[in-house]
């Protein structure tokens, strides 16, 4: 709060002064903004890990998690999202450095690495249907299919937006506004990680124990 | 070239021609009305010219001010709407006894019922406490808007959006027959086949949206634009209920995110989460959708609890009792009001301590809140009153809230909910709490900012008129229904065998068409103060002797709020001001820093509404295409980067040049 | 219309009594009302008897609040009006330690005693509890049996089936007097609510899961029951008579079921189950064995599997460990979800 201290000048009659004779430039709020979206999203995600939670036992007779969950799979899922992660961290540094070029660089693998994620995980629901443990056939089938469902979807948002991004910031480089949105991608990215750990922790490893 | 009936079923859907509703004669009078006066609308805004004024100034503004009369116009628009299905039902149940059965056969009844109820939540009175905010926060926080402008008008026509999607839901297939919060397994894809529930759901998630993303800009607005030596025990109570409340919103409306997605992937995909059969579980709907629900009627109340705290102080002349007071009990409400959910289903048949546990919290919230009812009476005492229309609403919210509290705490204890559950008595209880609170409050509201926001006073007759008939006529509507509720009568029905409860229906219909007059007069009343605007003027900006910085503007206040960001130094800034001998600059203007205006949040949010209606009748090209639509209209608008200008320091000069001719003339 | 006169002739002192004495009229006349010929206020059912007293009671520890409050609204209204130049005027008078402590502790005193009344009735007065008294005077051994009757919620009507008598009848329900009542609830189709608030509160008929009422009738009569919950079309018309009876009636009420010549089988049960508004009174002497537990378990139809029998599949069930209800085994599958749905098992206290 510097910025009144220093930006009050008394009146010359010693009475208070009641504005600022210059602009007043408010804190942006972008980053304040995307973290408050993010944890309203954060709150579905808490809606479908409690509907996974009551309904994740309801197998209705068809297949339960032990049977069709590949774990290695899911182990090298993991491992390339939490690279995802990293790579995404490494851009950040570059921005923080202004070095436009290795930003990109870093973007693009994120986004490889971030569409083999999503690539994967439609195969998985590939498989999954074709084997009729669709999310038509039981309630565990359908909060299971939802939960992991939208995280990949928001994965795949964050694609189209990664992509969106290093247009972007490759025409107008890393300008004040570019740097907030790369910074608001970097909240969203690692909050899907965060997410995921969530999934493979109660859906995947819980979901295989008896 | 003829289109083959194959391709026309892809494009339309399953909508077809017996979807429009020619054999109800309600609609198609219904329709035929509001064309005229659509037709008579369109007709005054081409013969004054009026379309490039609307789009500029209007529809694509960013300026907070204007989005907020445009929320209040939407949830005005919206009230005559719900109060006409309002009306018809008291009809209904006031003659539909025994052999005669009334003119609405239960299909029509229970859409009625229905849609009473999300109109009323979602587009009226959530319009009414959002307009205010979006009006009256940024003025009294000495900003100049809020922190995200477009985000503002896109969250606007989002709401907008949902309410379109449920006005077309009247003339084109129809709504849904499953009350205000779709329960299911009545909501699922068995039990209601039929568009309704669609549309219930596609609009909500629409306006839903909307919602949330003002929530998250009025947090991001107050926490991060205030005016310089304004602390948060400095902000004006009004604030500190919109804080509140829209932290309420970005944590709950997510839940009604998710829940209705939900309920639509079982309608739409035939998955399981709230079947009867392959392991769903209904109650996990009732669950979630509770977990928003009463939240959602805090978020409500608590915006209307801050406007009265800011009219008793004005209209008394003296400072809010215990303003520290005041900031605790709201936050006190807002975090408890998310632990209360389960004493709306006390009789799904949890356990004792389950149920005890959510009634003693249900009643623990009335602490709080009759602390702040005590703090707005000591605030009278050894005030002096003025009781012009703000003050008056204010005093029937204060006699009749209190009884709907009472109420709802004794429906709060569970044994006795087992019996009144679900009943006319629980129909009276949130109709107590939410006319005697939130319209009472969005009036008294509408009243005291309307000077600010056109320059004109409202007239005080025709107000006073719509006040009392409002009064009177809820008490006749609404006391009768505890009396049934008392007798054993459950809600919802459309024919009744007992003869002996027909003389309550019938005070109840007297009561509604008091009501009647009551938004009668008070339609009046907006004509009558236009046409003797002159008379009416306010040319100070300060019509009330104000107490907080929004006041210390003109009416209405230029677009950029304040020509120099306010310095606060003690809570009541504009009072403060007036004591310590402000003195209004007059010169040394700045260009000023402002958001453009844009078409980009009327087009998405237009595209939003066509996907919704597009899903609702399973048109999945143009269900597809609009989404596409929507995503590349989305990224493309993230390609503008030229969102803002400055006002040249000249313009500024001139308007606060008039300004100070207006002053100087008047005084 | 005071309205009306408000430009010209009507005082602010005769427009507040008439306020006043409006409001208060109204709402004393909406009391006084109430308390005549009102079900929840003269039940006949001891546990709808002891939920009326809640309700009394906790308005009149209510009013101790809302009444003083509507008063001093009043009484400050007029008294610091603006015209009343003699009352005392303190603008900036805007903090008071002691008004703050009794603000808060007054109806936080209030809602202690509310609360402690809601822990104790809540637990005595659970649907699921079984009672320990017939009325005010006289306790009910636990240990006897007590009158068992299904309840299946149906579009849109009723059917009550009798365990110990072999019966079943649709959209009337009798039992004796002074004789606990067992009432077992499910549904077919939708979220229904069975109530007759002359004898106790109501509690959720939902499919696939079963709850409990426990109640008592004390006196001879005919009461309304109903379906508190919207359930679609014929929501309306979803009430049936309730007869309390003498002993001896209602054994004569169970021998004329039996008489009746009915049979309800599955066959049967499908075609009922079919939506249909204004359902006359079917009576059946005689039902199918374990019709109710199919019809819970969602298994009418032969060749659907029983719900209890798909979950106990799984080798990876597990049982949540909850209190069985001896009286009624196979009441709930014992349904292995992580966190059980509120009301699907005899809750855990």
């Amino acid at each position: 709060m510097s910025e009144i201290a220093t930006s009050i000048p008394a009146g010359s009659s010693g009475a208070p002064q009641f504005h600022l004779s210059t602009e007043h430039h408010p804190e942006n709020g972008t980053l304040l903004g995307f973290w408050l979206y993010l944890m309203s999203d954060c709150f579905i995600f808490a809606c479908l890990f409690a509907c996974y939670g009551v309904l994740g036992r309801s197998y209705a007779g068809g297949p339960t998690g032990a049977e069709l969950f590949e774990l290695p799979t899911v182990a090298v899922n993991t491992a390339l999202l939490l690279l995802s992660s990293i790579t995404y961290g490494f851009a950040i540094l570059e921005m923080q450095r202004g070095r436009k070029t290795p930003v990109l660089a870093w973007l693009a693998l994120t986004g490889v690495l971030g569409v083999s994620f999503v690539g994967i995980e439609l195969t998985e629901f590939g498989h999954l249907i074709a084997e009729g443990a669709g999310p038509q056939r039981s309630a565990f089938l359908s909060s299971f299919f939802t939960l992991v469902g939208t995280h990949g979807l928001h994965v795949s948002f964050g694609i189209v937006w990664l992509l969106t991004l290093m247009v972007q910031v490759g025409r107008l480089g890393l300008t004040e506004a570019n740097r907030r949105r790369l910074l608001c991608l970097s909240m969203f990215w690692h909050f899907l990680d965060v997410v995921w750990i969530g999934v493979f922790t109660f859906v995947y490893l819980m979901g295989v124990l008896p | 070239m003829s289109l083959q009936p194959d391709f026309l079923k892809l494009l339309l859907g399953r909508l077809t021609l017996e979807d429009i509703p020619y054999h109800e004669p309600i609609l198609i009078g219904t329709f035929i009305g509001v064309s005229l006066g659509a037709l008579g609308v369109l007709g005054a805004l081409t013969w004054f010219r009026l379309w490039g004024p609307l789009w500029r100034d209007w529809i694509t503004s960013i300026d907070h001010k204007k989005i907020g009369v445009m929320y209040i116009v939407l949830g005005l628009i919206m009230l005559l709407r719900g109060f006409g299905d309002a009306i018809l039902m008291r009809l209904q149940q006031a003659i539909s006894f025994g052999d005669a059965v009334g003119f609405l056969p239960p299909h029509h009844y229970d859409q009625l019922f229905s849609v009473h109820g999300v109109i009323m939540i979602f587009f009226v009175a959530m319009p009414f406490v959002t307009g205010l905010m979006n009006f009256v926060v940024p003025l009294q926080i000495g900003a100049r808007d809020v922190a995200f402008p477009f985000l503002n008008n896109f969250s606007f026509w989002m709401t907008a959006g949902g309410a379109i999607l449920v006005m077309i839901s009247l003339f084109v297939g129809e709504f849904a027959r499953t009350g205000w919060l779709a329960y299911p397994p009545l909501s699922g894809i068995a039990a209601s086949p039929d568009v309704g529930v669609d549309y219930y759901i596609w609009s909500l998630q629409v306006a839903g949206v909307g919602t949330m993303l003002s929530g998250v800009n009025l947090i991001a607005t107050i926490v991060k634009m205030r005016a310089p030596g304004m602390t948060m025990m400095k902000m004006p109570i009004f604030t500190w209920t919109a804080l509140c409340t829209n932290a309420l919103i970005v944590v709950a409306f997510p839940v009604l995110t998710a829940v209705l997605a939900l309920l639509s992937m079982d309608r739409y995909l035939g998955t399981h989460f709230f079947t009867n059969d392959m392991g769903g579980n209904a109650m996990m709907y009732v669950n979630l959708i509770w977990v928003w629900g009463h939240p959602e009627v805090y978020i409500l109340i608590l915006p209307v609890f801050g406007v009265f705290s800011e009219v008793v102080a004005t209209f008394c002349g003296k400072r809010l009792f215990g303003y520290a007071s005041m900031v605790y009990a709201t936050v006190v409400i807002t975090i408890l009001s998310y632990l209360v959910w389960l004493h709306h289903f006390f009789t799904m048949g949890s356990g004792a301590s389950v149920n005890s546990f959510f009634g003693i919290t249900t009643m623990v919230i009335s602490i709080p809140t009759g602390a702040k009812v005590f703090n707005w009476l000591f605030t009278m005492y050894r005030g002096r009153i003025r009781f012009e229309l703000p003050m008056l609403w204010t005093m029937g919210f204060m006699v009749t809230f209190v009884i709907g509290g009472m109420t709802g705490v004794l429906l709060a204890v569970p044994p006795a909910d087992f019996v009144l559950h679900n009943s006319l008595f629980l129909i009276a209880h949130f109709h107590n709490v939410i006319i005697g609170g939130v319209v009472f409050g969005a009036m008294a509201g509408i009243t005291y900012w309307f000077p600010k926001a056109f320059g004109y006073r409202l007239d005080p007759f025709w107000g006073r008129c719509s006040f009392w008939f409002w009064l009177v006529g809820f008490y006749f509507a609404f006391m009768p229904l505890y009396v049934l509720g008392l007798m054993g009568v459950t809600r919802r029905l459309s024919h009744f065998d007992d003869p002996s409860l027909q003389i309550w229906f019938q005070l109840a219909a007297v009561g509604a068409g008091l009501v009647a007059l009551g938004i009668v007069s008070m339609i009046i009343q907006f004509v009558v103060s236009f046409l003797r605007r002159d008379a009416l003027r306010d040319t100070t900006g300060d019509p009330w002797d104000g107490r907080t910085l929004e006041w210390s503007t003109s009416s209405p206040p230029p677009a950029y709020n304040f020509a120099f960001t306010p310095v606060v130094h003690e809570n009541d800034a504009w009072t403060d001001m007036k004591r310590r001998g402000y003195v209004r600059p007059v010169e040394g203007f700045i260009p000023i820093h402002m958001p453009k205006n844009t078409a980009a949040g009327f087009v998405l949010a237009m595209l939003s509404t066509v996907c919704g209606f597009a899903l609702v009748w399973q048109m999945w090209p143009l269900a597809a295409l609009s989404f596409a639509a929507l995503i590349a209209g989305t990224i493309f608008h993230t390609f503008n980067y030229n969102r803002d200008f400055h006002i040249p320091a000249a313009d500024v000069d001139r308007v606060e040049r008039a300004r100070t001719q207006l002053l100087t003339s008047h005084v | 219309m005071a309205c009306l006169r408000s430009d010209r002739s009507s005082t602010p002192k005769a427009r507040f009594h008439s306020a006043l004495l409006a409001r208060l009229g109204l709402i004393g006349a909406t009391l006084a009302l109430a308390g005549c010929n009102t079900v929840l206020m003269h039940p006949s059912g001891d546990v709808a008897l002891q939920q009326g007293q809640l309700i009394v009671v906790s308005t009149i520890l209510m009013l101790l609040i809302i009444v003083p409050v509507i008063v001093l609204t009043f009484v400050f209204a007029w008294r610091y009006r603006q015209s009343n130049r003699e009352a005392d005027y303190q603008p900036d008078w805007d903090h008071s330690i002691q008004l703050e402590l009794v603000i808060w502790a007054a109806p936080l005193l209030i809602i202690i005693a509310l609360g402690a009344i809601t822990w104790i009735s809540t637990h005595t007065l659970d649907p699921y509890r079984p009672l320990q008294r017939l009325d005010a005077n006289r306790s009910f051994s636990p240990s006897a049996k007590p009158l068992t009757i299904e309840v299946v919620a149906l579009d849109w009507k009723w059917l009550f089936l009798y365990p110990d008598q072999g019966i079943a009848v649709v959209n009337d329900l009798a039992a004796p007097v002074d004789m606990p009542i067992e009432f077992r609830i499910t549904a077919e189709t939708v979220m229904n609510s069975f109530f007759i608030p002359a004898l106790a509160g109501q509690i959720y008929a939902m499919p696939g899961m079963e709850t409990q009422l426990h109640a008592v009738i004390n006196h001879a009569g005919d009461y309304r029951g109903f379906s508190a919950n919207y359930s679609g079309a014929g929501f309306s018309q979803m009430h049936f008579q309730f007869h309390g009876l003498s002993a001896g009636d209602f054994e004569q009420w169970v021998q004329s079921v039996k008489a009746s010549g009915g049979s309800l089988d599955r066959t049967g049960y499908l075609a009922l189950q079919k939506p249909s508004v204004s359902e006359p009174i079917h009576r059946y002497g005689a039902v199918e064995a374990g019709l109710y537990q199919a019809i819970l378990n969602r298994c009418v139809a032969v060749g659907t599997p029983c719900m209890h029998d798909m979950m106990s599949m799984n080798p990876s069930t597990v049982t949540t460990g909850m209190r069985q209800d001896t009286a009624a085994p196979m009441a709930m599958a014992p349904d292995a979800t992580v966190m059980p749905a509120p009301g699907t098992h005899p809750h855990r206290d």
